[in-house]
């Protein structure tokens, strides 16, 4: 266990810390993220099992019902966005970070010179590239099953940009409670947001199918936004209404969720 | 010498419970300092907030010479710190984990490469270092948190209860690292521990926290000479209170204490001392069931202090 007093005063001489700096520091912390990934295939994989599997059953079961209901209706391209955000919403680092707070590894995070902030936006950052690589096989899938974007490559790149920022924005719900709870439960049942936010919507039929409340809430919900933005780069072409409503819509969202992980996170720092 | 670690009346309430109560501190740059207390006596509060993971209720602090809540950052640069619990990832390697708390603290990639490398050779954790922390032994987990306090060279190094839960081989081996990293490299360490026996061996000065307050400080021979050199403990059929008023009129006695069935006496002389105690008992007409003659221990001193025992295991005990 011992080595040479001389050798290690040399060793030890050469380190000098300092402060990484903040693109660093939430460099190497995504780094962490996305080398953990792999090894955590299990909240990788049920989501597109789930997305997949919705996507199919919905398609094969639905298609004729809508399309003979509706005329000109495409259900396979209207059920793709939906597939999306059923893949990706939800799907964060937070369950991790909790496991972090539990077993200590984010008190030695804390003692590091590392910006608190990069902490957080290293798992995004992790999470972003997760939820990238979640829409492209659903996508694939979406070509197979016949599904073609009006706006081409530049529409698949946008389709999977506001996918990711969806599920980015999202997240920080599932780190808030992370934060501010510490208790993987409930995080996990965050995962109950989901619904409301996805299902009182125009998820499975075109807004103006919707009647009564279901209308009401689906006007204020803003994934009805992000879906008709999504579904506009898929059969209208560039929208840019349709896109900018879906774009604040994510906004809003993510105001919301990341004012209440930052504000958490906060917590836990003063709360130590 | 300058101080490496001053704190003044710091006080860290729990909502209503006052964990830290206005503590004290001066401990000098290139110390091993033992912070020596109970369970729950709030050294892990102390520590918390001497790293700048906890915020004082009030009081102030200095950590290598920088406040501890005006300068969080410029303390963090310069400590290194493991916790009671090894703060690891077990979804890492340990190489990986060494070289990301390198990277976050500036060290390029290829420093902080050939680091791992020197801290691989000085915890002696061999090929173990590339498989996940999730399949370390406990004595591995925290000899890697040990090596990732170290990473950045730091001036002032926490170890809070670092040989809790070790077998006798681990915690030899932990002590010789604090030593020699305390001698070869002037490192200051600020030591909590339960342990008498890792207090006695290894620190420079020894404090001691009860309840949150710091009741004594000193070098452990200062502190063990301020009751008497020797101690004679004797076991009684009866309650040892009744006899306490004769064993200090015998000559050589410095003070009389009576714990139940035991009578612990503090003496300068333990020989000399003894035949007179053992006689004087006799005249009160007492079954002595055993008599030990001892040097004194910072137990001792601690039961002087609190009028408590501090928990001891089998392999800490501090000799007879």
């Amino acid at each position: 266990m011992t080595i040479a007093t001389a050798t290690l005063r040399n060793q030890v001489a050469a380190v000098e810390p300092r402060a990484a700096g903040f693109f660093a520091d939430t460099a190497t912390i995504a780094g962490r993220a996305l080398r953990a990934i792999p090894r955590d295939v299990e909240t990788v994989i049920p989501p597109i099992f789930i997305a997949l599997f919705f996507f199919l059953v919905n398609i094969g079961t639905l298609s004729d019902l809508t399309e003979g209901q509706i005329e000109g209706f495409d259900f396979t391209a209207f059920q793709l966005p939906t597939a999306i955000l059923l893949g990706v919403t939800g799907v964060s680092r937070a369950p991790a970070l909790v496991l972090d707070v539990q077993n200590g590894y984010f008190d030695r995070l804390l003692l590091t010179p590392v910006r608190r902030l990069a902490i957080l936006l290293g798992h995004m950052v992790a999470d972003v590239t997760v939820a990238c690589a979640l829409i492209i096989p659903i996508v694939i899938v979406g070509f197979i099953v016949g599904v073609r974007f009006e706006t081409g490559p530049l529409g698949i790149l946008a389709f999977i940009l506001l996918g990711a920022m969806w599920s980015l924005a999202f997240s920080g719900f599932g780190y808030a409670i992370a934060l501010k709870t510490g208790n993987p439960g409930a995080v996990n049942s965050s995962f109950l947001l989901f619904f409301p936010f996805l299902f009182l919507t125009s998820s499975y039929v075109p807004r103006e199918q919707l009647s009564g409340w279901l209308d009401t809430v689906a006007t204020w919900n803003p994934v009805t936004y992000l879906l008709e933005g999504l579904r506009s780069l898929l059969v209208d072409g560039w929208e840019w209404g349709d896109l900018v409503k879906a774009v604040i819509a994510i906004s809003i969202v993510g105001a919301v969720s990341m004012s209440m992980c930052f504000a958490a996170l906060r917590g836990r720092i003063r709360r130590g | 010498m300058c101080s490496a670690i001053r704190s003044t009346a710091l006080v860290r309430q729990y909502g209503e419970v006052t964990a830290v109560d206005g503590v004290d501190l001066d401990v000098a740059s290139g110390e091993i300092y033992g912070f020596l207390g109970p369970n729950g006596a709030g050294k892990s509060t102390m520590v918390r907030m001497l790293c700048t993971l906890l915020g004082p209720t009030s009081g102030s602090a200095t950590v290598a010479g920088f406040d501890v809540v005006e300068d969080p950052a410029s303390v963090r640069l310069r400590i290194g710190v493991a916790l009671q619990e090894a703060a690891l990832d077990p979804r890492q390697t340990g190489s990986e984990l060494l070289r990301l708390q390198g990277l976050l603290y500036g060290l390029t990639r290829s420093d902080a490469n050939r680091r791992v490398g020197e801290l691989a050779e000085l915890i002696d954790i061999g090929d173990a270092l590339d498989r996940r922390i999730s399949t370390y032994s406990g004595g591995m987990r925290r000899r890697l948190d040990l090596a990732a306090a170290l990473v950045h060279n730091p001036q002032i190094l926490f170890l809070d209860e670092p040989t809790t839960g070790l077998d006798p081989v681990s915690r030899a081996a932990v002590w010789e690292e604090v030593r020699r990293l305390n001698v070869d490299l002037g490192m200051t360490i600020f030591l909590t521990t339960q342990y008498l026996e890792e207090a006695d061996v290894l620190a420079d000065r020894v404090g001691i926290i009860d309840a949150g307050h710091l009741v004594a400080e000193g070098t452990p021979a200062d502190l063990k000479k301020s009751i008497g050199t020797d101690v004679i403990v004797a076991r009684l059929d009866r309650d040892a209170s009744t006899v306490c008023s004769a064993i200090e009129q015998v000559p050589g006695v410095l003070s009389v204490e009576a714990r139940g069935t035991e009578l612990i006496v503090a003496t300068s002389d333990g020989s000399a001392t003894v035949s007179p105690v053992a006689v004087a008992l006799s005249a009160c007409d007492v079954t002595v069931r055993d008599l030990t003659l001892r040097t004194t221990s910072l137990d001792d001193v601690f039961l002087e202090l609190t009028g408590n025992r501090l928990e001891q295991d089998d392999s800490q005990g501090v000799g007879s």
